[in-house]
């Protein structure tokens, strides 16, 4: 599959680079034991520390560390004995300090991978490297007529920011990187992945080139707040820079924003007016020193990585390779499927929680996390059909009240009466009846008119509100009839 | 009253102990000593009445029987010490009107010693400073005057703890706290004729310090007598998981130390340290020391520190970088000064205008520009590395000696205003204290003798990283032979 953009003078290649800002999952923030929950009060979640009061000083949470090293753990990356927190200093109204505590030179994880796979087979995307650092606050504009007010909720929260080669060659590739990226941080607990509460940022490094030909002058697109827009961006951003390089036009380097409404991106800043950050080491903190153990220790803990957990679906479950792609995007999903298939018949677990439950959700637009129905309830009633307690029509009902309500399978079940008749003998007496009663119909059946068998399934059904076990029926029927 | 102002710690103590007088009586005579003496200029915020409450309460400790190491006794904060619910100022425009809502751990650990605040004490802005001029209360009057000419001049503390030397000296407080970046403890300790200690880096916690160069900042006490000094400090340090550079080491009796005996030990005389245009008396107060150790039984040892003259320009790149970045939170958003404009960088420029006096807007400037892109390399990355031969030529230098023994500072205190143009002749005053600063090594100064003006001269003392017991022996070997019992002519 090509991926080349052409132009009036040929086809262009599409580098692209991405850095994503991956909000750490953590109790407290990076240097202080403020809490980091979304949606807080204004305000509310701020230490001394992160307000920038004078004399307080940064302290490192090691769990955020300990977040770190897993995700280098999960992309299969170095992780550094050694690394150092840096200043990088500028001025804005919603970072207290005056400076945010990065790490420049020497970060926490070096080199590792990425495996995504597009339509036409797999690629390896280079990944460069993950340092931590603070977030900053919040300025917000718009709560009052004169004056811009501060959220410092956010300030000192704990962010990977994961860098990626220029590997990839269109939005496509990008957009499959960042999912398959989230997926992972999800798998790995290290991050929520939520784009809309900006746990999860991503910028893309955007050039082009004659194909195989030297590096073009890049433009870096900021504001990229979910997967739809980062691709958007990227092929937008492609054609715009083909245009101007056929114009007979340069690339500037410079930061551009992408407009959502408009679906372009807009220049921000030039190289020019970028920033001189002064990086230097931070004085209140010691280099980062890390234990063998202490990296072995968590490499112990590392939980069954998504690629692996669905190949194994696929082997031990005997469950289709879509469905089991399906079923690795978040490890919510993978662990309610195992829960689910666990005594049950895989493809039948499966086909209930890819089909149903996911249909349902989606109608209602719930998340998996807030299904009215669990693997237990769920698993309830698929038992319920394989002992033949229930009829597989009736076992769709029984779903959308279970849905509804919450219950469990058996007692909507039971209030229902759809409890199956499977009962022999009561079958029997009640074909019987349905026989006497139908004489004429009888003789025409035994005459040669097979087809009223329907009919007098119909019949027996009728008498039992649908509860009676169909096979059931139509084995005695027949069993009758030919005597 | 003025003979229990001659207590010093240890003397004041022993009268706490044997109930000769109550801790209430103690801060009250100083109270009033503050009062008359209100024309040095030392307490920027005097307290009073929390003194006397805490006096109180330290009076009902002791008849309770529990007693801590400073129990009773009453000191001054430089105000640079976060102090709960009390204005902290860093002698700075810019802090106006700031109140912490919390305790330094230095000062925590005093008051849980029992000691008692007298009050804040003045000092340079943001401890950028060696004359106590650049403060927003204005500046601070030694209590110590020139005999013959010149006796009417109004002379300079020194800085940047000034207040605090100042205080000791003047018996306005019986001990206080300074903080030492690069000689701001040592030099006015020399310029007031009293005992400084700057304590190894990481020895005392810095949170709740404000912050001038987060890796040179070092806590310490300004006494009357070294043994003061050693039992002030121990009541200030200690490990503190809140300060990552803070060392996670027990803090050793440091009064024990002070045995009295110096003999068999190697006292190091580096030769780097006979600088240009050094004064004579300074050169010979030096001998005197090295004469008196000797003549105690120590061995004085020629030594070397090849890198010690550039010292002074790493430092002076070193602290104004950190400070840059440190002194950034100053941005009129959350507290202290605001000066308002239509856009942030307008309110910035506004603030920090105001704010800031002209010291610390020159350190800011110059921090900025040896950090900035293309400058980075030549001026900060080759001042660390100069840091690192300095540290190794002590390293080197302590293979051999146990106590290295220098003047203090070049010269005696000047004058209100002298050497104010010149802000290079004033960086100078640091030339004997930064080398060990940037080493994070423990050091003092010991008052040693007088000026041909009248005005005392100290000597310092350097230790091992960590050897504060060292230094404190030898300094306290080094005070009794030189018997400096002179008094100012200010003061109480």
């Amino acid at each position: 599959m090509s991926t080349l953009v052409s132009g009036s003078t040929g086809d262009w290649e599409v580098v692209v680079g991405l850095e994503v800002h991956a909000q750490v999952r953590s109790e407290s923030k990076l240097f202080s034991g403020a809490s980091t929950r979304f949606g807080a009060e204004p305000n509310s979640q701020v230490s001394l520390v992160d307000a920038g009061m004078p004399g307080m000083l940064p302290v490192i949470n090691r769990e955020c560390v300990r977040q770190a090293v897993r995700t280098g753990l999960g992309l299969g990356a170095k992780i550094n004995r050694v690394s150092v927190f840096d200043r990088k200093n500028y001025f804005y109204p919603d970072l207290p300090q005056g400076y945010q505590i990065s790490q420049y030179t020497r970060p926490i994880v070096g080199e590792g991978s990425l495996r995504i796979t597009m339509p036409d087979g797999e690629r390896v995307v280079g990944i460069e490297r993950i340092h931590l650092e603070q977030d900053a606050g919040k300025s917000m504009h718009d709560q009052d007529p004169s004056r811009s007010l501060i959220d410092l909720n956010r300030s000192g929260v704990a962010l990977m920011e994961i860098v990626s080669r220029p590997d990839l060659r269109s939005g496509a590739e990008a957009a499959a990187c960042l999912r398959t990226l989230r997926t992972l941080l999800r798998f790995l607990g290290t991050c929520d992945g939520n784009m809309q509460e900006g746990s999860l940022r991503c910028d893309a490094n955007v050039s082009v080139r004659r194909p195989g030909g030297e590096l073009g002058t890049r433009c870096e697109i900021k504001n990229l707040n979910s997967i739809r827009f980062l691709q958007q961006a990227i092929e937008y951003e492609a054609i715009r820079q083909v245009e101007v390089l056929e114009d007979g036009g340069k690339i500037i380097q410079e930061t551009r924003l992408f407009d959502a409404d408009r679906g372009e991106t807009r220049s921000m800043r030039s190289k020019e007016d970028a920033h001189d950050y002064r990086y230097f080491p931070d004085p209140d903190l010691l280099p980062l020193e890390l234990s063998e153990d202490f990296i072995a220790g968590i490499a112990a803990s590392l939980p069954e990585l998504p690629e692996t957990r669905r190949n194994r679906f696929v082997s031990q479950y005997g469950i289709g390779e879509a469905e089991a792609d399906f079923l690795v995007t978040e490890p919510e999903i993978a662990d309610f499927f195992e829960a689910l298939a666990d005594g049950r018949d895989p493809k039948l677990a499966a086909n209930w929680l890819t089909t149903e439950l996911f249909g349902a959700l989606n109608r209602a637009g719930l998340p998996l996390s807030k299904s009215p129905v669990d693997a237990g309830t769920l698993g309830g009633l698929i038992d319920l059909v394989a002992d033949g307690t229930i009829s597989g029509r009736s076992a769709k009902d029984v779903f959308s009240e279970m849905f509804e309500t919450g219950q469990a399978a058996e007692t909507i079940v039971d209030a229902r009466g759809l409890r199956q008749l499977s009962d022999g003998a009561a079958i029997a007496a009640l074909v019987d009846a349905v026989l006497a009663e139908h004489g004429d119909k009888v003789a025409e059946y035994r005459s040669g008119k097979v087809k009223l068998l329907g009919f007098f399934v119909g019949q027996v059904m009728k008498q039992t509100r649908g509860t009676a076990n169909p096979q059931l029926v139509n084995e005695i029927l027949r069993e009758r009839l030919a005597g | 009253m003025s003979d229990l102002l001659d207590l010093d710690i240890a003397g004041a103590s022993e009268a706490l102990d044997a109930r000769r007088v109550s801790s209430v009586e103690l801060t009250a005579a100083y109270l009033d000593a503050m009062e008359a003496a209100a024309g040095l200029n030392c307490f920027v915020t005097p307290t009073p009445e929390r003194a006397l409450e805490m006096a109180e309460a330290s009076d009902r400790r002791r008849a309770r029987g529990e007693s801590g190491a400073l129990e009773g006794i009453p000191v001054g904060i430089k105000d640079l010490f976060c102090t709960c619910s009390i204005p902290t100022s860093a002698a700075s425009r810019i802090l106006a009107g700031f109140v912490p809502t919390y305790e330094s751990t230095v000062t925590a650990n005093l008051w849980r010693n029992g000691a008692v605040l007298l009050g804040k004490l003045n000092m340079d802005e943001f401890a950028m400073g060696s004359a106590n001029v650049n403060s927003c209360h204005g500046p601070v009057e030694n209590p110590w005057h020139r005999t013959g000419d010149g006796a009417g001049d109004r002379l300079v503390p020194g800085g940047s703890s000034g207040g605090s030397a100042a205080a000791v000296a003047a018996r306005i407080a019986l001990g206080a706290t300074g903080t030492d970046t690069g000689g701001s403890i040592r030099q006015p300790g020399s310029f007031c004729g009293i005992v400084g200690m700057k304590p190894s880096y990481g020895r005392c916690s810095r949170w709740g310090i404000i912050a001038f160069a987060s890796s040179l900042d070092q806590a310490g006490p300004l006494t009357r007598t070294v043994r003061d000094s050693a039992m002030m400090l121990g009541a200030m340090a200690g490990h503190d998981p809140g300060d990552s550079t803070s060392a996670d080491i027990p803090v050793p009796d440091f009064e024990a130390a002070l045995t009295g005996d110096v003999r068999g030990l190697r006292i190091g005389v580096p030769r780097e340290y006979r600088v240009d245009g050094m004064p004579d008396e300074i050169e010979e107060l030096w001998t005197r020391g090295r004469d008196l150790l000797a003549q105690a039984g120590a061995e004085l040892v020629e030594i070397s520190l090849p890198h010690t003259r550039y010292a002074l320009p790493a430092y002076y790149i070193i602290a104004p970088a950190e400070a840059s970045s440190n002194l950034a939170r100053y941005d009129g958003v959350r507290y202290g000064l605001r000066a308002g404009g239509d856009e942030p960088d307008d309110m910035y420029e506004n603030t920090r205008g105001q704010g800031f006096g002209e010291e610390v807007v020159r350190r800011v400037l110059i921090g900025t520009y040896v950090l900035s892109q293309g400058y980075y390399d030549a001026y900060y990355l080759k001042a660390q590395r100069v840091r690192a031969l300095i540290r190794n030529d002590f390293d080197e230098a302590f293979g051999g000696v146990d106590a290295i023994l220098t003047p203090t500072a070049p010269s005696d205190a000047f004058a209100i205003g002298e050497h104010e143009d010149d802000p290079i002749r004033m960086y100078l005053n640091d030339v004997f204290t930064v080398p060990s600063s940037l080493a994070g090594l423990p050091a003092i100064s010991v008052p040693a003798g007088l000026s041909v003006r009248g005005l005392p001269l100290g000597l310092q003392l350097i230790g091992r990283m960590f050897d504060e017991e060292t230094v404190f022996r030898v300094a306290g070997v080094l005070e009794q032979a030189a018997g400096f019992a002179h008094r100012p002519s200010g003061g109480a």
